[in-house]
């Protein structure tokens, strides 16, 4: 008697409930401002210390500049993920999470979306950065732009999905970095070398990394999807 | 009456957790039937064997140094039929719920990590005599290490969550994960090295034939046995400890609670209020 009288298709509740808990997640970063106090300093504070361990001889800054990007990316996921995961952690907001009767697909989206958005903030705010100290000029925006965000949905999908299985344990902070950086290992050569591609005008082969990235965005957002269920339910 | 092992297929067998240790008559005989055929093929790949040299000699010339290619090549085999097991066990676990596949899963990785440093060690030995350097950024090594790592995670992950079914649940995603992970990982590598060299000379496939082909063949063929000895003792440890690991909690349980009635028993006349009193 109380059941809606047009049943929301599978997919439909997923995204509504993927849309609730990126506005948690980007409610909650609105008023803490832990990735906008501390993450970001922290990605612009790698970018120097780059520039300390390789002289500050901008021949080689430039030459390295994509890779040099995408580690100041990865290690700030790092932080991100520890944040985003540490704030369910506390006062048991993923057993609230998992009564609350939300898609748990929902909720990995929404948590990879939340992740992503910081990410994609942070690679705006780190592009400017190589720009003005290491003096890269960009080229080929539509390169730089897709890949950055296939390599974010990317980090996202496989932050979410190892943030979530280390979560709530000892030695979360500890384990994390070792379960995730060598299976996104493929994001960094990809996406490092896209860039590369972008910024020595030779856009052609950046492509074929691009499509690389795309494709594990995809397979890993594919497998959080339906991992996810499974995971919150025992932990 | 713990002799009988029907082999590594059945579960019965497997499933026994002998008082004397993890081996039974038939993990024995099959440790002997293996270690003579250790001897045999040492002998084939060390001594019987011809060099890489001569007018047999393949493409590469590899002379006295192809020899390493019979170790090897059958350590990385096994290495490779590990994590398969790995994946197996984590995707049948998935499936079933059942312990058993979960601690295949869990044996085989430990099993496969150690074969995965043999590998990378007999490669970078003959990296050093082909190459002169020990490590080189190839395709193939480079891959091999990162996987290795992946499973250095997935078995720090097992150490850290103590609740069995969390611990099984959990390690079999990731199982999934790192086993599907070893062809993004090497396709992407060897597209990073093939953009800057073409490849190099590190192929361990020279064209090979008769005595050495045998050697090689008979090489994998005792890689695969010691995978397979290796793992009915860890098998049967891992299931050992699992064991210890809920007996243990029953025994805990019942000496604390033995502990509670004597102290009710002494407590009669005081009226405390601790302790169960007057309960069955």
């Amino acid at each position: 008697m109380t059941e809606p009288l047009v049943t929301p298709s599978r997919s439909g509740t997923m995204l509504r409930d993927a849309a609730l808990v990126l506005g948690k997640d980007l409610r909650l970063e609105l008023r803490s401002r832990v990735i906008i106090n501390q993450v970001l300093p922290f990605a612009v504070l790698v970018l120097v210390l780059f520039a300390f361990a390789l002289d500050p001889d901008r021949r080689i800054l430039t030459q390295a500049t994509p890779g040099l990007f995408w580690l100041a990316v990865l290690f700030s996921t790092l932080l991100a993920l520890q944040r985003s995961f540490g704030v369910e952690a506390a006062d048991g907001v993923t057993d609230a999470l998992r009564l609350s009767g939300l898609d748990p697909a929902g909720i990995f989206l929404g948590k990879a979306a939340g992740i992503a958005v910081h990410l994609l903030a942070l690679e705006v705010v780190l592009g400017l950065g190589v720009t003005l100290f290491y003096g890269a000029t960009p080229h080929g925006p539509v390169l730089l732009v897709a890949t950055c965000v296939a390599a974010t949905a990317g980090l996202a999908a496989v932050g979410t999905l190892y943030g979530v299985l280390s979560a709530g344990m000892r030695v979360r902070d500890t384990l994390l970095p070792l379960l995730m950086l060598p299976v996104v290992a493929p994001v960094l050569i990809a996406a490092t070398q896209a860039f590369a591609a972008a910024y020595d005008k030779t856009s052609g082969e950046g492509w074929r990394w691009f499509g690389l990235l795309a494709v594990f965005g995809l397979l890993y957002l594919a497998i959080g999807i339906f991992a996810f269920e499974p995971l919150l339910e025992e932990s | 009456m713990n002799t009988d092992t029907k082999g590594p297929g059945s579960g019965a067998g497997l499933f026994r957790v002998y008082p004397g240790g993890t081996a039974s008559r038939g993990s024995r005989t099959f440790g002997i039937v293996l270690a003579i055929a250790t001897a045999v093929f040492l002998a084939f790949a060390l001594l019987w064997s011809p060099p890489d040299s001569g007018a047999n000699a393949s493409e590469n010339q590899m002379g006295e140094m192809v020899r390493i290619m019979y170790i090897h090549v059958p350590v990385a085999n096994a290495c490779y039929l590990a994590f398969f097991v790995t994946a197996l066990g984590s995707v049948m676990y998935l499936w079933k719920k059942t312990d058993g596949w979960d601690l295949l899963a869990a044996a085989s990785a430990e099993v496969g990590v150690v074969f995965t440093v043999l590998t990378l060690a007999t490669g970078s030995i003959w990296g050093h005599i082909a190459w002169g350097t020990w490590w080189e950024w190839d395709a193939r090594l480079t891959s091999t290490l990162l996987m290795l790592v992946v499973y250095l995670g997935y078995l720090a992950l097992r150490r850290a969550i103590l609740d069995p079914v969390v611990r099984a649940q959990r390690a079999a995603i990731v199982g999934l994960i790192a086993f599907a992970n070893v062809p993004i990982v090497h396709y992407s590598v060897t597209w990073w090295r093939g953009l800057h060299q073409q490849a190099t000379i590190s192929r361990f496939d020279p064209t090979i034939d008769g005595l050495k082909l045998f050697s090689l063949l008979f090489g994998m063929l005792v890689g695969v046995g010691f995978y397979v000895w290796l793992m009915m003792h860890r098998f049967r440890l891992e299931y050992a400890e699992a064991k210890l690991e809920s007996k243990g909690l029953d025994v805990a349980l019942a000496e604390r609670r033995a502990e509670a009635m004597a102290d009710t028993a002494v407590d009669t006349t005081g009226g405390t209020l601790i302790g169960p009193k007057g309960t069955n």
